[in-house]
């Protein structure tokens, strides 16, 4: 097994149990910190072809995984301020509990 | 495979694991602090130093905080009475272990034709510095904007709401 093999398969087991989680929790909070995860795993996969890719010097796949945090940091800000506020609306962040769209 | 990458493959999975099977959603934050820092220090092990630092700073630093204070914030730190899983589970639990399953029998299939460098990279911080500021200025300057939009707009997602509109 080569090392970008081994990387690769550890991304995917954590996509996986990311996934996993995101389907299964009833917190809302928990399944952002599941689409989190995911989001760590592709990262992963970024940095693992960046260094093991031919042309490293090009700091392609190393720019991608860097705007990706960036852009999963403003992701997860919002997703939380949503949460804190649809429990003001609801009182509860149980997602089973969330079955009506309108207030 | 040096023996770096095993405990630290372990410890990000093992995280991630605790972090969507606990039941108290405060050890589940925890959990997934591990992971993250599980991550940067397998990016520090793929030599990349940059994005390694960024990740304890924004996931380990920022996104962990964040979460405490949401889960704060709404009592979601009270272990519910019942399961704390979703009526299907089981939908989910099976969609996620096919999604396992293609991805990893993808990557064991495509092993031979996967790149395999063995040198290691000399990408120092002047170099990112220099990409960011001349080739990526277009997509830095968008992520600044996004940022910025993103801030504002939780600020005012999570405002109170007016007592009058209820």
């Amino acid at each position: 097994m080569t090392p970008l093999t081994g990387f690769l398969l550890v991304a995917a087991l954590l996509f996986a149990i990311g996934l996993a989680g995101a389907l299964t929790r009833r917190n809302a909070i928990l399944v952002l910190i599941g689409i989190e995860l995911m989001l760590n795993a592709a990262n992963l996969n970024l940095i693992a072809f960046w260094r093991y890719g031919p042309h490293p010097e090009a700091l392609t796949g190393m720019m991608f995984a860097i705007f990706s945090i960036a852009v999963a940091a403003a992701e997860a800000a919002v997703g939380l301020g949503l949460v804190i506020s649809i429990y003001r609306h609801a009182h509860t962040t149980d997602l089973d509990m969330m079955n009506r769209m309108k207030g | 495979m040096s023996v770096v990458f095993y405990i630290l493959a372990a410890m990000t999975i093992a995280g991630g694991l605790a972090a969507m099977l606990l039941k108290n959603t405060v050890h589940c934050a925890l959990a997934v602090t591990v992971a993250f820092s599980g991550l940067a220090f397998l990016f520090l092990e793929l030599d990349a130093q940059f994005a390694g630092f960024a990740q304890i700073l924004v996931y380990v630093g920022a996104v962990a905080i964040l979460v405490v204070f949401a889960i704060l914030l709404t009592r979601g730190s009270e272990t519910p009475k019942d399961s704390v899983y979703s009526k299907n589970w089981l939908a989910g639990l099976v969609i996620a272990a096919g999604v396992f399953a293609v991805l990893g029998w993808a990557v064991l299939q495509s092993a031979a034709v996967l790149p395999h460098e063995t040198a290691t990279p000399t990408v120092t911080v002047l170099d990112i510095g220099n990409a960011l500021m001349t080739r990526y200025v277009l997509p830095l300057e968008i992520v600044a904007l996004l940022l910025t939009v993103a801030m504002i707009g939780a600020v005012i997602v999570a405002l109170h709401e007016k007592t009058e509109a209820q």
